[in-house]
């Protein structure tokens, strides 16, 4: 991603507070967990945080190392566990989701939008072009006077024709469907990989809105 | 008359000439299906019912029970050719359940919590269906139609029977139709009725919508399964 003809520096590249070594070997014999939101809502993230109080006892063996919550941009080390929310609008989008598969043994597809492209595959019905001038161009809510002009840089990434279920880009290995789906579903699935249980979402659980 | 059949490797006593869908329900079996209504002629045209007769694939709502029959419903390969079955059905049309009025209500949507469906094993096609609402009474939304006929056959212009439903084309380019002037003779209660036989959110009624909240909705009172089960016919 790093272009070399332009200086520029990421924060991960930033002097950072060195870790507690007791606090790190203790988070480092857990289960590391990454977590990363594509093109969806974020919804995902958040249910995972509606499991309330559960979360403590999930975290005694799990620890998330790159995600929002923690605001690690960069996976430091090879994870056992990647939820992955979103699906696959871009050409960025392909190429973190490809590092994800690489440096996590198991991915699970969290939500409708990974799962099968949910809301923001609406827009694949629609041509690209189409999508484009509506959004930047004929747009009703555009600046009176301004250039009409559809963004465009080398560092924006660039849109998908189509937006992809994660499972067409990548192997998925689990699937947690819903709108997102409920806390208790996606604890459900992440104690039993944990647990080293066969994972299993009984159809109570189950929700695709 | 009463014949002797075996069910799941149980041997059961069945009536004579009834269905293998009721049969097996009237014993505790479920089998799932989307265009067969409890008490109305089989239109055998989901074939999610399917299940194996004597090593055959039928479909189950299409076939009446006869001496000897051996039906397997629940062996590992027919419960996954069922599963197959309705994942092909989320790939073919367009159905977001996050957006859909009938989520919650959804045959469609109910079928494929029981079947343990988490995605669809076929690629998702996004085709391009235009929403006919030409009706003062009725939207409908072609994404989601699965061709079941439900309301090609049921639901008819109370006066000259005529239908008011009708399937075009062929293939990909199959897509339901609606009589305008026709159905803008419905009166509110066939509205409702034919939106209520609708197993997705082809059918909707354009004067309600999102009545019941989240928890409260009909397959959240009670599954499909139960329902099923218990012959429940009621649409509440």
């Amino acid at each position: 991603m790093k272009d070399e003809s332009v200086t520029e520096i990421f924060s991960h590249e930033l002097p950072a507070t060195a870790w507690d070594p007791a606090k790190k070997a203790i988070e480092d014999a857990k289960i590391q967990v990454a977590m990363i939101g594509f093109c969806g809502c974020w919804g995902c993230h958040l249910s995972f945080l509606d499991m309330d109080e559960a979360i403590l006892g999930l975290l005694e063996k799990v620890t998330i190392t790159r995600s929002s919550f923690t605001d690690l941009k960069r996976i430091p080390h090879h994870c056992t566990i990647g939820f992955i929310e979103g699906g696959i609008a871009n050409d960025e989008n392909i190429e973190v989701l490809e590092h994800y598969r690489e440096n996590c043994d198991i991915l699970i597809s969290v939500g409708a939008c990974a799962v099968w492209g949910g809301t923001p595959a609406m827009r694949n019905v629609v041509p690209l072009e189409e999508c484009f001038r509506e959004a930047y161009i004929d747009s009703p809510t555009a600046v009176p006077g301004a250039k009409k002009t559809i963004p465009y840089h080398s560092e924006i990434p660039k849109i998908t024709n189509k937006v992809m279920p994660c499972h067409e880009v990548v192997k998925m290995d689990y699937f947690i469907p819903g709108c997102p789906p409920d806390g208790e579903a996606i604890l459900k699935v992440l104690d039993d990989l944990v647990n080293g249980r066969e994972v299993d979402l009984p159809s109570d659980i189950n929700r695709y809105d | 008359m009463s014949v002797k059949i075996t069910l799941d490797g149980k041997e059961i006593s069945a009536r004579e000439g009834d269905n293998i869908i009721d049969t097996a329900a009237n014993n505790g079996v479920y089998i799932p299906s989307l265009c067969y209504v409890k008490g109305k002629p089989c239109l055998g045209t989901c074939r999610t019912c399917s299940v194996k007769v004597n090593g055959k694939v039928m479909a189950a709502c299409t076939i009446p029970v006869s001496e000897g029959m051996e039906i397997d419903v629940n062996g590992t390969e027919i419960t996954d050719m069922r599963k197959a079955l309705v994942e092909l059905l989320f790939v073919e049309g367009n159905h977001n359940c996050p957006s859909c009025e009938k989520s919650g209500r959804c045959e469609l949507q109910a079928t494929g919590y029981e079947v343990d469906m988490m995605v669809s094993r076929f690629p998702y096609r996004f085709p391009v269906r235009t929403v006919d609402h030409a009706s003062k009474t009725v939207w409908l939304e072609r994404d989601r139609c699965i061709f079941c006929q439900r309301c090609v056959e049921f639901v008819r212009d109370k006066e000259t029977g005529q239908k008011i439903f009708s399937i075009k084309g062929r293939g990909t380019e199959s897509r339901i139709e609606i009589d305008a002037a026709l159905a803008d003779k419905m009166p509110a209660e066939q509205v409702r009725e034919a939106s209520d036989l609708c197993p997705v959110g082809c059918i909707v009624d354009k004067t309600q919508g999102f009545d019941a909240p989240i928890g409260k909705r009909k397959f959240e009172i009670k599954t499909i399964r139960e329902r099923v089960l218990e012959g429940s016919t009621d649409e509440g």
